[in-house]
C-alpha cells in the first residue's frame, strides 16, 4: 500500500491531543533535533531531498540554507497554511487531524533556523482549524515543548497562529508576509527575498504546512532513509487531494512514484471515474497547472506511463506535460465542458488578482470576459487566438506568479482542446444547451 | 437577535477586549498593526456579521491606526462584509472542483429555498447568500461555509435540508470562541 510517514496515526482516537500524539511517538523529532546543532538539522532536511509541498517544489533544505543570519536580528519561520489553490485540501486535513504534527515540525524547523518566534498563517476561512491549532499549541506549552528553555535545552520558542481574511494571493509568500503585517496582500518585488528581508523586514523562511510536517519523519528516520523512498529527485511521500469526478475523492498519502493510471483507477486509491463514465481530462496539481487530456495524463507523449512524481508529470514541459504542483488532483469526465471549466478558473484568477500589475489585473479580466462569451455562444474564432495572446502577455510580466497561474490553464486548454473551443464558435446553439459537452476530442478506452 | 444596523458608537465587549489584549502579545510591541485581521474577525462576529464604517473606526482606534489603514484592508479581503447581512451568511463555493460536483445547482436550489438571491438577503432577513472561491474542501463538494462551520457534501437534498434546519434552529447567536473558556468551537466535518 505504501508507507504513511505523515498519516500513519491519523485514525487513532484522540491523536489531535498531546497525550495521545506523544504516546504514538510524537515530539521525538524535537527531542532529537535539540540534541543536534541547527546546522545538522538543516543538513538532514537537505539530505532528504524534500521539495516544497505547497506547489513550487523548491528544495526545502536549500531554502533553509539561504536564510541570512545577521547578528542580533530576529529571524522567523512562517508556515504557509493559506491553502487556497483550487483542488487542494490536504493541509486542512493535516492541520485539523494532526495539529501536533505541524507544531512538532514548526519547533524543529524554528530551532534549525534560529527563530525565537514563529507563526502559522492560516487562511481566514479555516478559523475552526485555527482554534484546533491554538488548543494544541496550548498543550505543547503546558508540556514544556514551547516557551522558555524547551525540555531544558536552552532553546526557547513562541509559536502563534494568525488568520488571513479571504485572499488566494496571500498564499504567495511575500503577500502572506504583507498580510501578516496587517496590510493588503500585495506581493513584493523579489529581490530582496524573504530569506534576507521577510517579516518586518527581517530574515524569514516561509514553508508550506506539509513541508514543515514532513520534517518530523525526516528527523525520525534520518534524511538518507527518507531519500530512499520515491523516484529520482521526487523523494519521500506526498499528500494528494483528489477531487472532481472520481468514485473515491479524498486525501491520499502516496510514496512518490505511483503510476497515475493506478492512482485514478485502482480501488486502493480513487476507484475510477464516477457513474461509469470515461475520463476526459485531468488538472493534476491544482488549478494553476496545465490541464491534460486523458491520453497525455496517463502516458507521456513518448508513450511512457506517467508516474506521480515531479519529473514525470513535467515530462514534455507545457507542450505535452503538466506539473505535480500542490497535489490537487482534479479529474473530469466526458460530460465536462472544457470551455466552461476554463472560464470558471479564469473568473477565479480575476477575482483573486491583487490588482498591482496591469498585465494581471487587466489580463485576467479580459480572459474571464472573452471566455464568458465563448462559453455562451457569442464568441468568434479570433477570440480563441485572443485568449492565447492575452495569456502570453501576462506571463513573465508580473510581480508574482499569479499571472502565470492565470495564464497557464488557458494556454493549455486551447492547446489540447482547441476543437472544443471552435465547436462553441461554429455550433453556438448546441454548445449552449444546458449540460452540453463536446465529445469529439475524447479518446475512448 | 443581533442588530443589523450599525450602532452609533460601538464598543467591544469585555470578552473581546480581553481577546484583543491576548492577541497583541503575539507580535512585537511596535507591530500592533499585525493584529488588524484577527481583530476585524472579532469585530465582524461581535457586530452582526458585518463591519460598518463606525465599527472599522473602532478597530482603528483600538489598535492606534488611522481609519484608512482599516478601510484598505477590509475592502481587500473577501471575508469581511461591508453591508448589513442576514442572520446566517451562507457562503457557497463556486470554483472548478465544486462546479464539477454541482455547485451551480446547489446555488440555484438555495436561492429557491431561502428566497435570497446571490449577493443579497432573504426577505425575512434570515439568510444571505454569498458566492466565494475555493474553500479547500474539494473532495466533499459541493460545499458551503456559515460563520466558522463548513457544511460539505451538499449534493443531496437531505444534506441541504439538514444544514438549513440546523441554521433555522439557532435561536440565539452562537457563542463566540473568545466567550467560551478553553474549547474550540467543535464542528462536524468530513474531517
Amino acid at each position: 500500500m505504501g508507507r504513511k510517514l505523515l498519516t500513519e496515526h491519523v485514525n487513532v482516537e484522540g491523536i489531535e491531543t498531546f497525550a495521545v500524539y506523544r504516546k504514538h511517538g510524537g515530539y521525538r523529532a524535537v527531542e532529537k533535533a535539540l540534541k543536534m546543532t541547527p546546522e545538522e538539522v538543516v543538513e538532514e532536511v537537505k539530505k532528504s531531498g524534500l521539495r516544497g509541498r505547497g506547489g513550487a517544489g523548491f528544495p526545502t533544505g536549500l531554502k533553509w540554507s539561504f536564510l541570512a543570519k545577521p547578528e542580533g536580528v530576529p529571524r522567523y519561520l512562517v508556515c504557509n497554511a493559506d491553502e487556497s489553490e483550487p483542488g487542494t485540501f490536504k493541509d486542512r486535513f493535516l492541520m485539523s487531524k494532526l495539529p501536533h504534527l505541524l507544531i512538532e515540525g514548526m519547533i524543529a524547523g524554528s530551532y534549525a533556523l534560529g527563530a525565537r518566534t514563529s507563526y502559522i498563517y492560516i487562511r481566514g476561512e479555516l478559523l475552526y482549524v485555527l482554534r484546533i491549532l491554538e488548543k494544541a499549541i496550548a498543550e505543547a506549552y503546558a508540556a514544556g515543548f514551547l516557551g522558555e528553555n524547551i525540555q531544558g535545552s536552552g532553546y526557547s520558542l513562541d509559536l502563534h497562529v494568525h488568520p488571513g481574511g479571504g485572499a488566494y494571493i496571500c498564499g504567495e509568500e511575500t503577500a502572506l508576509l504583507e498580510s501578516l503585517e496587517g496590510k493588503r496582500g500585495n506581493p513584493r518585488n523579489k529581490p530582496p527575498f524573504p530569506a534576507v528581508q521577510g517579516l518586518y523586514a527581517r530574515p524569514t523562511v516561509v514553508n508550506n504546512v506539509e513541508s514543515i510536517a514532513t520534517v518530523v519523519p525526516i528527523l525520525n528516520m534520518g534524511g538518507d532513509e527518507y531519500a530512499k523512498i520515491g523516484v529520482g529527485k521526487s523523494t519521500g511521500t506526498k499528500l494528494f487531494s483528489a477531487c472532481g469526478h472520481l468514485n473515491k475523492p479524498g486525501i491520499y498519502e502516496l510514496e512518490l512514484g505511483v503510476p497515475v493510471e493506478e492512482f485514478i483507477y485502482s480501488d486502493e486509491y480513487c476507484g475510477g471515474i464516477w457513474k461509469g463514465r470515461e475520463l476526459k481530462a485531468v488538472v493534476a496539481g491544482g488549478s494553476s497547472v496545465p490541464i491534460l487530456p486523458k491520453e497525455l495524463i496517463l502516458k507521456t507523449a513518448a508513450g511512457e506511463n506517467r508516474l506521480m512524481t515531479y519529473e514525470s508529470l513535467s515530462d514534455g514541459g507545457f507542450v505535452t506535460g503538466t506539473m505535480l504542483g500542490s497535489g490537487g488532483f482534479i479529474a473530469m469526465d466526458e460530460t465536462t465542458c472544457i470551455v466552461k471549466n476554463t472560464w470558471n478558473f479564469s473568473r477565479f484568477y480575476h477575482h483573486e488578482s491583487c490588482g498591482q500589475c496591469s498585465p494581471c489585473r487587466e489580463g485576467t479580466g479580459w480572459l474571464e470576459k472573452v471566455l464568458h462569451r465563448l462559453e455562451h455562444g457569442h464568441g468568434s474564432m479570433h477570440d480563441i487566438d485572443l485568449i492565447v495572446s492575452v495569456a502570453k502577455q501576462i506571463e513573465g510580466n508580473t510581480i508574482c506568479p499569479l499571472g502565470e497561474a492565470a495564464a497557464w490553464p488557458v494556454a493549455a486548454a486551447v492547446r489540447h482542446f482547441r476543437d472544443e473551443f471552435e465547436w462553441h464558435v461554429t455550433h453556438p446553439k448546441e454548445a449552449t444547451q444546458p449540460g452540453a459537452a463536446y465529445r469529439g476530442n475524447l479518446v475512448m478506452a | 437577535m443581533e442588530p443589523t444596523t450599525a450602532p452609533a458608537k460601538p464598543k467591544f465587549s469585555p470578552a473581546a477586549q480581553a481577546e484583543i489584549k491576548r492577541l497583541l502579545t503575539h507580535y512585537p510591541d511596535d507591530r500592533k498593526k499585525s493584529t488588524l485581521l484577527p481583530v476585524l474577525h472579532i469585530a465582524q462576529a461581535e457586530f452582526g456579521g458585518w463591519v460598518s464604517p463606525e465599527v472599522q473606526d473602532l478597530v482603528a482606534e483600538t489598535l492606534g491606526l488611522r481609519p484608512i489603514e482599516v478601510y484598505e484592508v477590509s475592502t481587500f479581503y473577501t471575508m469581511f462584509n461591508l453591508k448589513p447581512v442576514g442572520k446566517h451568511v451562507i457562503e457557497i463555493c463556486r470554483t472548478g472542483p465544486c462546479m464539477l460536483r454541482g455547485s451551480d445547482e446547489l446555488t440555484a436550489h438555495l436561492e429557491r429555498i431561502t428566497g435570497a438571491e446571490v449577493g443579497g438577503t432573504s426577505p425575512d432577513g434570515v439568510f444571505t447568500l454569498k458566492e466565494v472561491e475555493c474553500l479547500a474542501a474539494c473532495g466533499f463538494a459541493p460545499v458551503v461555509q456559515v460563520r466558522e462551520k463548513y457544511y460539505e457534501s451538499l449534493d443531496t437534498e437531505e444534506n441541504v435540508n439538514a444544514m438549513l434546519n440546523e441554521l433555522r434552529g439557532l435561536v440565539h447567536r452562537p457563542i463566540l470562541p473568545w466567550e467560551e473558556t478553553g474549547l474550540p468551537t467543535s464542528l462536524q466535518n468530513n474531517y
